[in-house]
């Protein structure tokens, strides 16, 4: 990872922009989007429905290219990479939480914990080792042979994370991560990434469209048609 | 990877005992036939060859009729006569015996038993022709043969069947209206290329047979069993002349007999054995193809069903080379199991019917492994348009379907 431009950000759009159709029924998604993400940070991103908000994460996620513009990962272009580099580029340095948690069915906890690690190749024993580890640091100890169906909502989150986390990334990608969940459980999940924030440093990219959510962040961006409208760090 | 896909996909096939099982009917199906047909045709084969044998060894038959004119000996054909067999016996070399015999169908008794049985009537040399052996008693004396004394020598299903546990030597059978001695019991030769028991059978000396059972002094064939196998072409040849010369066929003419050689009758009919087998083979494969059909059918629904799960795997970090291993591994999988239980259906298809059919039930390991290796490869084959399917989902789309 020593080519393309010497950038301090980890992650740096500029003028990002994604098309989706042709000629009159030409929607631009995300209209020119510039943006610095620093190692460390936990930002939360904002916007109606149709903000772009979801298209930003997608392609910070790797999982979409933009139609125009540059996107560096740590100094890497990431639009000139293939689609199988990009998913090695997933697998190395990205985590990802979803909304409806996306869990295998019928699947143990830590089997799916286990699951990034077994794509990596790793040994039983050691993805066995690191999986529960994972899983005690979502606070899931003991809950290792339950399956999805047999866990709350939280928790099923929570594995989610572990999964997420097992494979220590770089940075932890989380679309709507309480959208699902009720109050109570929303607040856990937060405080467990602020946690993972603040103790291990690791940088967190989250989409919600809850201000108490969004409270936890200490950098706030909002969305509004294709373009970013506010971006501020919170108050101290 | 590939072992941990081999779990995943064997727990897929789990999870979906009944459409797996469905789906691998016609595998299943496909191999059991191909395996059911192959050995059972190898043992029909192995049969032939070995019935090969039983016929006599180095044998030369020749038969009234002109050669490839019906069927031999037809009521036309001018018979054999006893100087035909005289010349044969005092003009060729280099044979072990020259047997002339006659043929019919005829009843015997004995006590309350009675069987339908082929009578030969023969010289004793017949029995060195044909390659005979005597579990009991002996054959008949060159002088019963000259006087055509009322003595015959019996097949192992007489002795089975009609004498009934009475030791047959000493006593009386009654052949049609003739009753006669019994002086040797045969050993057994089991049913004959033809299809017919070959054990089902009363010798009696040719001139016996001639005044009390044919009625006839009609010669049917003459078998001539040479003492080496390369002399077979040119004892042939001479037969041809020697039979052209007693029979008095002008030059020119074409032979009024026949004179084959059993070992190219029966070769020919294992290599038909071969053919019918390998075209059966050949439907069987068919049904192989259709569950390949099958098979990429349920792929194709897997993947459609399991959509949003690759997408899971594409997002935490699988590689479509990954995914398409994956998918590739469960149809690899699901047809070598289905090939697995086809070969047990077949093997034991095989060997209801190589009992059925009374041919020998041999297990040819290297058509196992065919089928085996063959099953998979259509796993291979058929998997790999549905597994390329999974490999190229975009994960966005993929997670966002329900």
């Amino acid at each position: 990872m020593t080519t393309g431009p010497k950038l301090q950000s980890l992650i740096s759009f500029r003028n990002i922009r994604k098309i989706y159709g042709e000629g009159a029924a030409r929607v631009a998604a995300l209209a020119g989007v510039d943006l610095d993400i620093m190692a460390g940070e936990f930002v939360a991103i904002m916007g109606a429905s149709g903000s772009g908000k979801s298209t930003a994460m997608n392609i910070l996620g790797c999982l979409d290219r933009p139609t125009s513009g540059d996107f560096h990962f740590q100094g890497v272009d990431v639009t000139a990479l293939d689609n199988n580099a990009r998913a090695l580029l997933r697998r190395n340095y990205l985590g990802f939480v979803f909304q409806g948690f996306n869990l295998l069915a019928r699947t143990t906890a830590i089997e799916n914990v286990e699951l990034p690690l077994i794509y990596r190749g790793m040994a039983r024993a050691e993805r066995h080792a690191l999986a529960a580890e994972a899983m005690s640091a979502v606070g899931l100890n003991g809950r290792e042979n339950h399956t999805p169906s047999e866990l709350s909502g939280g928790q099923q989150q929570r594995v989610a994370i572990a999964r997420a986390i097992v494979s220590n990334p770089l940075v932890l990608l989380a679309d709507e991560p309480t959208g699902n969940l009720d109050s109570e459980r929303s607040h856990d999940i937060m405080k467990l990434l602020q946690q993972l924030n603040v103790e291990k440093g690791l940088t967190i990219l989250m989409v919600t469209h809850e201000a108490d959510m969004a409270a936890y962040a200490t950098r706030q961006i909002h969305f509004a048609d294709g373009r970013i409208i506010e971006d501020r760090a919170r108050a101290a | 990877m590939l072992w941990e896909s081999v779990k995943l996909a064997l727990r897929t096939v789990r999870r979906n005992v009944l459409r797996s099982i469905l789906t691998l009917l016609g595998i299943v199906i496909g191999v059991g036939a191909v395996i059911a047909l192959v050995t059972l045709g190898q043992g029909a084969t192995d049969k032939v060859t070995a019935d090969l044998s039983k016929l006599g060894s180095n044998m030369l038959i020749a038969r009234p009729g002109a050669p490839q004119q019906g069927p031999p000996g037809g009521s036309d054909a001018r018979g054999f006569t006893s100087r035909d067999a005289e010349a044969l016996q005092s003009g060729l070399r280099g044979v072990r015996g020259v047997s002339p015999s006659a043929n019919k169908q005829s009843k015997v008794v004995f006590g309350s038993n009675a069987l339908d049985v082929s009578i030969t009537g023969a010289e004793p040399v017949y029995f060195i022709v044909q390659d005979w052996t005597f579990t009991a008693g002996s054959s008949f004396s060159e002088s019963d043969t000259r006087a055509g004394s009322n003595v015959c020598v019996i097949g192992e299903t007489l002795r089975r069947d009609v004498f009934a546990g009475v030791d047959p030597i000493g006593q009386v059978l009654r052949v049609g209206t003739m009753p006669c001695v019994v002086t040797g019991v045969l050993g057994a030769k089991g049913q004959s290329a033809f299809g017919s028991d070959q054990d089902a059978t009363v010798v009696m000396p040719l001139r016996s047979f001639h005044r009390r059972i044919a009625g006839n002094t009609r010669i049917s064939s003459i078998a001539v069993s040479t003492i080496a196998a390369e002399d077979m072409a040119s004892v042939q040849a001479s037969i041809q002349e020697i039979l052209r010369e007693t029979r008095r066929v002008r030059e020119g003419n074409e032979d009024d007999f026949s004179v084959r050689d059993m070992t190219q009758i029966a070769a020919t009919m294992s290599s038909t054995t071969s053919i019918m087998t390998g075209l059966l083979s050949a439907v069987a494969a068919v049904s192989l193809l259709v569950g390949g059909i099958g098979i990429m059918n349920i792929m194709l629904v897997s993947v459609a069903e399991r959509t949003r799960e690759i997408g899971i795997r594409l997002a935490i970090g699988a590689l479509a080379s990954q995914v398409l291993t994956q998918f590739l591994v469960e149809a690899v999988v699901l047809c070598l199991l289905g090939g697995l239980i086809g070969i047990a259906l077949g093997l034991g298809l095989a060997a209801l019917g190589a009992g059925f059919l009374q041919v020998p039930f041999n297990v040819s390991p290297s058509v196992v492994l065919m089928a085996f290796s063959f099953s998979g490869a259509i796993g291979l084959i058929f998997g790999f348009f549905p597994a390329r399917r999974a490999a190229r989902l975009d994960p966005i789309e993929a997670l966002r379907r329900e």
